[in-house]
């Protein structure tokens, strides 16, 4: 049986990991056209929060509005009425850590604000708030498959709401104890716009379809890439930026146990 | 942080302000559905209380340290064991998710639909708001003296989100799409929606949708720290309301687009405030876009809605501002209450245990009024209830509304509206 193979369109692509600070120079670096910084660069400041709280946002936040703001700039799509799903694997692992480590000690004096940050949709809801988008969105999580997950869910919402949306996934550092069962290292975040219908800012075109998992393991990112971003949870998003560096490719992502998301990247032709 | 866009917020409707108002979808029926919460076990546990007014609230026993407040506990938790084969996922949300699929036979259907349909072709979408982190609130509190977690709780499984929606694919034996919902306090009822869409794009033939959320450290002291529990047992809508009461619960509902019986899922709407991490919009503006997209989607107008099962909370913020919603969208006959005086606020089960109410009000003609609260407030109107009052209800809305500003209506119906 080949399960019917349907289409959308990638009008914004968004990046940033400390050693691949933005998608432009992501992009170089994936395709090979130039090497990574060795320093790591300072986590983003998102100029759609108050300059007071751009310091004080957890890096959840700061990562995720960063490429959100990011990719919809490069799709030339408004905020506002843009709807979107986030995605993380462990969600804020900071304030869990803080979380769990306060209520062994001082459980009375738990911070209302880290309390409210620390729901798996904060940064979703501060995205919605900094760009007073009403439009809804989403905040999910699929342990490994959570790439795979948030990006089928996108294309679902493509195909079946008919309008363009926003794809963010991120996950951040893990801290104390909480880092040996759920690792993650440094922060990083993703971004597409994923459009129903080829528009202006169309770059790409991605053909998927749901396929079998037993015989389309996930796709593995080249080792040089993994390297960049060790240890983030959020690695198995690395694949499909590798083939949208280079405009082609086909990469297979888990989704759960049985399932894999099998995605072709397809250059369409210049546009005048 | 309490991040607000300084620009001023559109009125609602405002053109290009907003994505288009959605068409009519095709209903889906809800072939079996249950809940475990404070009232019980299984539907009729929940009918009976909802007719006895016999609300499941008690005095706080759960917490070490000390806090003044009500919650609605599930009993027997404690001793609930999870089969062998299950014990990588063991925790207290997991083993409420595991006494729940019990409920009303709930996981006999889902097996059938498995053998139906396919383990690849039914898809788990659960909503939880702090799945287990219980279980690594307990890590934390054992720890061994080099700082690791102890040794019977090293499984990653259960100290990340999606411990639930996974606990629940690998009891049922499914191997289809499966994901964890997490918006707070929306979040199982933002799985119908996503379902449906699912179903839509023929991906999948049914769902198994609901959530499971348990009583945990984080959300008892966190929700004291914002200053929204109450020290007596929740007065929705009352004037005098004093804050919420925090429960757990666990519900599922299986929705497939071929069944032959059952009550149908007509529509949903999901919107976003734009305004604030832990307050409601003022103006209710993202729950008026919610609702009208879940009227817009079932095809119903407002005078049509017989019932409606409130967000409720009784934070002082929430209930005023759904209060003047729904003086503003409805007609005098719409009954509308809030069932929180019962199961207290199950947070992320809020979405689901409110469904399965609602469906309850569906099938036995009960319209459920509002328990512990004596004088409504007076942003109220006359579709308020206190009291419970039999009523052929034939559509129906459940409202779940949540942190971070995300809100979700349900719409569902007996029968279908012409």
């Amino acid at each position: 049986m080949n399960p019917p193979v349907r289409s959308a369109f990638v009008d914004g692509i968004s990046f940033w990991a400390p050693r691949l600070p933005g998608w432009e120079l992501a992009r170089q670096v994936l395709r090979g056209e130039t090497t990574a910084p060795a320093e790591p660069a300072r986590r983003p400041a998102p100029a759609l929060l108050p300059p007071t709280e751009r310091r004080r946002a957890p890096d959840t936040v700061a990562v995720s509005l960063e490429v959100a703001a990011r990719a919809c700039e490069a799709a030339g799509l408004d905020p506002a009425t843009t709807a979107s799903v986030f995605a993380s694997t462990h969600g804020d692992l900071a304030i869990s850590d803080y979380m769990c480590d306060t209520l062994v000690s001082t459980p009375t004096l738990t911070s209302p604000i880290r309390f409210h940050n620390s729901v798996h949709n904060a940064a979703a809801g501060y995205w919605t708030i900094a760009t007073a988008c009403y439009a809804p969105y989403t905040a999910l999580s699929a342990h490994t498959s959570t790439f795979g997950e948030g990006l089928f869910e996108s294309l679902v919402q493509a195909v079946t709401d008919g309008w363009p949306l926003l794809y963010v996934a991120y996950d951040i550092e893990a801290k104390g104890p909480m880092a040996t069962m759920a690792p993650s290292a440094g922060l990083l975040g993703a971004g597409l716009v994923i459009s129903p219908r080829a528009s202006a800012h169309s770059r790409l075109r991605l053909d998927w379809r749901v396929v079998d998992g037993a015989s389309h393991p996930p796709t593995v990112a080249s080792p040089g890439t993994l390297a960049l971003v060790q240890g983030n949870a959020m690695a198995p998003c690395l694949p499909l930026f590798e083939a949208l560096a280079t405009g082609r490719g086909e990469v297979s992502l888990a989704l759960g146990p049985g399932l894999a998301l099998g995605v072709e990247i397809v250059a369409l032709e210049c546009r005048g | 942080m309490t991040a607000r866009n300084g620009a001023s917020p559109p009125a609602s409707g405002a053109p290009g302000r907003r994505l288009p108002r959605p068409g009519r979808i095709t209903p889906v029926r809800i072939s079996s559905f249950t809940a475990v919460s404070a009232l019980g076990r299984g539907r009729d546990a929940h009918v009976d209380a909802l007719r006895e007014r016999r609300s499941g609230l008690r005095p706080n026993d759960f917490t070490g340290t000390p806090l003044g407040t009500w919650i609605g506990r599930v009993d027997g938790l404690e001793e609930q064991v999870l089969p062998g084969r299950l014990a990588e996922w063991e925790c207290r949300n997991n083993r409420l998710a595991w006494l729940t699929l019990q409920a009303d036979s709930f996981i006999e259907a889902a097996l059938q639909a498995r053998d139906r349909h396919g383990p690849g072709r039914i898809a788990v979408i659960v909503g939880t708001s702090t799945s287990s982190i219980g279980a690594s609130e307990e890590a934390y509190r054992r720890l061994t003296p080099e700082g690791l977690y102890p040794e019977d709780l090293r499984r990653p499984i259960v100290h990340t989100p999606h411990s639930l929606g996974d606990f629940v694919q690998h009891a049922l034996g499914l191997a289809g799409i499966c994901v964890t919902v997490a918006t707070a306090c929306s979040s199982s009822a933002k799985v119908f929606a996503q379902a449906e869409r699912l179903l839509r794009t023929g991906l999948a033939d049914a769902a198994i949708v609901g959530g499971v959320d348990t009583l945990c450290g984080s959300v008892l002291f966190g929700f004291n720290s914002l200053e929204l529990v109450s020290a007596e047992p929740c007065r929705p809508f009352d004037v005098e309301r004093k804050g919420i009461s925090l429960g757990e619960a666990g519900g599922f509902a299986l929705l497939e687009r071929e069944a032959l019986a059952g009550p149908w899922l007509l529509g949903y709407g999901e919107s976003s405030d734009a305004h604030h991490m832990s307050s409601p919009h003022p103006e209710g503006l993202g729950a008026r876009l919610a609702l009208e997209d879940a009227l817009a989607r079932a095809g119903l107008e407002p005078a049509r809605v017989d019932y409606v099962n409130l967000h409720g909370t009784a934070s002082a913020r929430n209930d005023e501002v759904e209060a003047r919603l729904l003086a503003d969208l409805f007609p005098a006959r719409t009954r509308a209450s809030s069932t929180k005086g019962w199961t207290g606020h199950t947070l992320g089960a809020a979405g689901i245990v409110e469904a399965v109410l609602t469906l309850l009000a569906l099938r036995e003609g009960l319209a459920p009024g509002t328990l512990n609260s004596r004088r409504l407030d007076e942003a109220c109107g006359p579709q308020i209830r206190l009291e419970n009052e039999p009523a052929a209800i034939r559509y129906a809305l459940s409202q779940s509304f949540g942190f971070g500003g995300s809100n979700c209506v349900l719409a569902f119906g007996g029968e279908l509206p012409a």
